[in-house]
Order: structure tokens, then C-alpha cells, then sequence
């Protein structure tokens, strides 16, 4: 075995005051951001109360994303939200974000310039991965952890071990970071990165654009994983000077890191995928199906695509045409100014001349909460995260995976089939 | 410390959206949130669970969600213990936080047969079928987790540091 650390091993070592650390070691790390929802903050809240030390550690670094539930669908949603609003007065928490400002969390902190390279953060979301895709440390929590972490701004860690993926050429027209993450979950399975880092590396990374990036970094979890991480490369750079000025630190692994596994992947050769009921580790290609799947439901938005890449392949797919007879199309934009980007680019008009709805940023359908909560029997094509039993409503429904380019050409088509050429 | 009850069994994955639905997750009084544990994967198991029995699973037991929302529902519900193959880490990170033990261990998972009368000891790790008469041993916690899981949980461990 090598001595070399991994990126995710340097940066937590860095974190946790260290100057070496290996797979399996317990580490304490200090944070650079704490995050929570309207779902998991109030139970936080309830936990912070318990502890002797009542002040949060520093009102700078920490981030209370009101998403999942709102504009709140009932009384208990709008009561979590109260108690999470007035923890924020309270405490003067800088990063609150309210109906007015709020996106989806894994978007909009990004957006926000709140997640830099070479942070550690950890969020009460399991999506919280998603920052790696800026070469940040980021791993989901629980509520009793982000209660801690805001009250100490420390966190414990068990360092993990890594699987690389080696990504290299060029991915086709159609195939989006979707596919590629969908396609490495049926490759390794839903347990396949249990406790450990998926480092993504590669000459192909080049081609991946930043929103391709947070998507496959988002979906690690998927694969069991602790985090998903890419290295820091121009088009990072460029994202991160566009977004803030906080200060970045670029981590590099070293040559002789050690990798419990590695795979190479030409996403050349990668179609577009789709992860079958009710497992993301159901992979097919659009192209294996072979059965018209008919579809009741298509969904277009969430923490994994919600962004302006997601938003723009799907408009141009679908404009000109109309959505399916009997198929009920949703389109969620992920934040307030990817909204507004989508409305000034003429997005929304072709999103609603098709005959599809555009909502105001929610997670909402995507765990069943509300806009889109799925009957018995129904069928739903959807570019969110997760297609469990029950996910999106009923028990009896069905969800399918898909990018927002399938998803868009399912809606018009009415069966999940990928666009034309 | 001690487990003794029956055994509930499922299979691998299960999610932590079987576990607690989304739908219940607006509900922050424990008790009625309890009250729809496990709805999704097994209607029945709210009426069947008696304090102290035990949930024993396959594969990666409560992948998905971060809600805490999941191993509380358990703890609440009177689950004793938790034995699976593996654990998904957040849900693992989650039931050690809030203090619902927890065991990895793949051979107990696999020959358990739902309906099993099991005990679980866990300072040996040794875990004994009752109905069969198989004994296994788990994996040990290590000593720093044993310590929050004493301390009954992450909470009680910091305040007395």
C-alpha cells in the first residue's frame, strides 16, 4: 500500500490538523460550512437544546435552507419552518435562506459561492455530496451530527478508503452527467461505495461542464458512497470566480494513493441511461428497453438537475412540440436566478407552450412531498435521485431515472424513449 | 447491556424512505411519527413490535435519506436492535448519535429466520438464535463509539467532555 493520500484523505487531514492520515483512522475535522432544511433543521434545533453550549459557532458557517416543503404544503411544514426561522433570527445566522431568496440547497449554496475547493462541509441532506463536485469535501449527516458541528464547528470522521473512476473521451451529444453517474451506479450498485470516496479523474473530466460535475457528485450517495470528488481544473476556477470571492485551496492526490478499486470509463461509449423501479442500480439504456413504458408523470428539476444545463436541453427538446396526451409535465427550476435565467432566455415560454407547468424552486416531488405526488398505478420519468418504493407517493407507483434530455423527450413522446438526432 | 425479542426480518436496501415515509416527515411529535414506521416496506409492523424485539436485514439497511427521522422511528417503535449485513453510513452514523444499537454482522443477517426469538450482548458482540440455537459474534464497535453510545449518544458525549 502507498503512503500517498487521496484528495478527500489530504483535505480532511488538513482539517483535522494533521499531516498524515489513513483509511479507517478517527479524526476530528474542523468545518467550513454546516448545513440544514426545513426537514432536518428543527430536529437539530431540538437536539442544540439539549447541549450546555447554546451559542453556534460561528454564525458566518452555517447555512439553514428552507426547500423541501415550501412554499409549506400544511401546517406542520409551515411550523418547521417557524421554528427554524426564529433559530435563525436568534442566532443571527447570515446564510438563512426564505421563500424570496431560497433554492434547492445543493444548487443554490454553489450558486451562492458558499462552497469553495478544499472545504469541508457537512449538511443534514444526504445530497450534501454534492459540493465535491468543486473538489470540497461534503458528506450528508444526520441532524444530531449538523447540532454538533454547529455548536463546536467540528465534526468526527472515519477517514475513508477510495474507489477512482478514470474517466476518459468524449461523451456523445445526448449523454449528459446523468448517464454517467446513472451508468456507475449499475456498474458498482447501490452498496458499491459503502463508506468510501469516489474520486473521479481522467482526461474526459475536461468535457464534463460544471453542472455535469455537481450532478454525478450529488449522486453518490446513490452508490453508498461518502463523498464524490473531482479535481480542480479551469472550468472550476472559472465557476468558483464567477460565483464569490472566498478564498479556495486546490488539494491534489498524490501518485502513490491508495485505491481500493479503479475503473476507467470512456464516455464515449456511454448512452443515455435510465435506472428502472426501484433501485438506482436498475440500469438500462434507452436503447435495451425494448417495451413502449408508458408514463403518466415527467419531472424535470431537483438537487441532482434543476440547473441551467438541465433546463436548456430539456426547452430545446421541447421546443416546438407538446407534451403527450394523459402525461402531466413538471418543470422546477432549481433556484431563484436560474429561474430568471430560464425566463430570460425564453425557456419558460417553451416549457408552458408545450403544455408543461413550471414551478417555483421546491425538492417537493422528488420525495413525494407535494407538486407532483404520484397514485396507485402511475408511472413518473424523473431527472431527481432516487426511485425507492413509494418515493414519489403511492407505493404502487413507479419512478425512472432519467436526464433531463430523456426526460423531455418522454414527456412529448409519452413513453420513456431518448430525443432524435 | 442486553437485547432479547423477536426477530422481524427484511431483505437488502432497504431505504430510508420505506423506514419513514416523506410524506410523515413535516410530523415532529415522536410518538405519532413512530406510528408510521416501517409503513411502506411492512403495514403490519407497527401493530407486531413489542419493546425490545429486533430488526435483523440484508445489504446497505437504511440507504438514502439523511433524516434522523429513521433509526428515531425504530428506537421509538421499541426496536432493541438493529443486525444487518451492512449499514448505509449515514444511517450507521445516525443510530450511534442517537443511541439505537446497532450490529454488522452477515452471518446472524442471513440465518435469522423472521419470527426468531434472539438475544443480542453487547459488550461480547455475541448475538444467539434462540429458536435455532446458532450463535454468532458481531463486529465490535470501536472505542471511541462505544464511548458516545455509553454517554447515550453525540449529544450527552460532548456536554461532558
Amino acid at each position: 500500500m502507498g503512503k500517498g493520500m487521496t484528495m478527500t484523505q489530504k483535505i480532511l487531514a488538513d482539517h483535522a490538523g494533521l499531516p498524515y492520515v489513513e483509511a479507517g483512522q478517527l479524526i476530528e475535522a474542523d468545518l467550513d460550512l454546516v448545513l440544514g432544511n426545513d426537514i432536518t433543521t428543527p430536529v437539530a434545533i431540538r437536539e442544540m437544546e439539549k447541549m450546555q453550549k447554546k451559542d453556534v459557532f460561528d454564525r458566518e458557517k452555517i447555512a439553514l435552507v428552507m426547500d423541501h416543503f415550501i412554499p409549506n404544503k400544511d401546517i406542520k411544514s409551515a411550523q418547521n419552518c417557524k421554528c427554524v426561522r426564529e433559530f435563525a433570527i436568534r442566532h443571527d445566522i447570515s446564510h438563512y435562506y426564505d421563500v424570496g431568496q431560497m433554492g434547492i440547497e445543493h444548487a443554490l449554496l454553489p450558486e451562492q459561492g458558499l462552497t469553495v475547493a478544499g472545504d469541508v462541509i457537512i449538511g443534514a441532506d444526504s445530497h450534501t455530496c454534492t459540493y465535491g463536485a468543486l473538489g470540497a469535501f461534503s458528506t450528508g449527516v444526520g441532524s444530531t451530527d449538523m447540532a454538533a458541528g454547529m455548536a463546536t464547528g467540528r465534526a468526527w470522521f472515519k477517514v475513508p478508503d477510495a474507489i477512482r473512476f478514470n474517466l476518459t473521451g468524449i461523451p456523445g451529444k445526448w449523454v449528459s452527467g446523468k448517464d454517467v453517474i446513472l451508468h456507475i451506479i449499475g456498474l458498482i450498485g447501490v452498496d458499491g461505495a459503502l463508506y468510501q470516496s469516489m474520486e473521479f479523474t481522467g482526461d474526459g473530466i475536461r468535457y464534463l461542464s460544471m453542472d455535469d460535475r455537481f450532478t454525478i457528485a450529488n449522486m453518490a450517495i446513490e452508490a453508498g458512497g461518502k463523498n464524490g470528488i473531482f479535481p480542480v481544473d479551469e472550468i472550476t476556477e472559472t465557476y468558483l470566480k464567477e460565483h464569490g470571492n472566498r478564498p479556495y485551496k486546490v488539494y491534489t492526490a498524490d501518485e502513490d494513493a491508495h485505491y481500493a478499486a479503479e475503473y476507467t470509463i470512456d464516455l464515449s461509449t456511454l448512452k443515455p441511461t435510465v435506472a428502472f423501479p426501484h433501485l438506482p442500480e436498475n440500469t438500462k439504456t434507452v436503447d435495451e428497453i425494448g417495451e413502449k413504458i408508458m408514463v403518466d408523470q415527467a419531472v424535470i428539476g431537483s438537487c441532482t438537475n434543476g440547473r441551467m444545463d438541465d433546463l436548456r436541453i430539456a426547452a430545446m427538446i421541447m421546443n416546438g412540440k407538446k407534451v403527450a396526451k394523459n402525461v402531466r409535465a413538471i418543470v422546477i427550476p432549481a433556484t431563484q436566478s436560474i429561474y430568471l435565467q430560464a425566463m430570460n432566455e425564453g425557456l419558460l415560454k417553451t416549457f408552458i407552450e408545450a403544455g408543461a407547468i413550471v414551478s417555483t424552486p421546491t425538492c417537493g416531488p422528488c420525495l413525494g412531498g407535494y407538486m407532483g405526488v404520484l397514485a396507485e398505478g402511475e408511472r413518473c420519468i424523473s431527472t431527481t435521485n432516487r426511485n425507492f418504493v413509494g418515493r414519489m407517493g403511492h407505493v404502487e407507483s413507479e419512478v425512472y431515472l432519467a436526464s433531463p434530455a430523456v426526460a423531455a423527450a418522454s414527456a412529448v413522446a409519452g413513453y420513456i424513449t431518448k430525443p432524435e438526432d | 447491556m442486553n437485547a432479547v425479542g423477536t426477530a422481524y426480518k427484511y431483505g437488502d436496501n432497504v431505504d430510508t424512505d420505506v423506514i419513514i415515509p416523506a410524506r410523515y416527515l413535516a410530523i415532529q411529535d415522536q410518538v405519532e411519527l413512530a406510528g408510521h414506521a416501517m409503513e411502506d416496506i411492512d403495514a403490519d409492523f407497527v401493530h407486531k413490535i413489542k419493546k425490545g424485539d429486533l430488526v435483523v436485514a440484508g445489504k446497505n439497511f437504511g440507504c438514502g435519506s439523511s433524516r434522523e427521522h429513521a433509526p428515531l422511528v425504530l428506537k421509538v417503535s421499541g426496536v432493541s436492535c438493529v443486525i444487518a449485513e451492512t449499514f448505509a453510513r449515514i444511517f450507521y452514523r445516525n443510530a450511534i448519535n442517537i443511541g439505537l444499537p446497532i450490529i454488522e454482522c452477515k452471518e446472524a443477517a442471513q440465518a435469522i429466520a423472521d419470527g426468531d426469538q434472539v438475544e443480542v450482548d453487547f459488550d461480547s458482540g455475541k448475538i444467539i438464535d434462540k429458536t435455532s440455537g446458532q450463535t454468532f459474534t458481531g463486529q465490535p464497535f470501536p472505542e471511541f463509539m462505544q464511548k458516545i453510545i455509553l454517554n447515550g449518544g453525540l449529544i450527552n458525549y460532548i456536554n461532558q467532555r
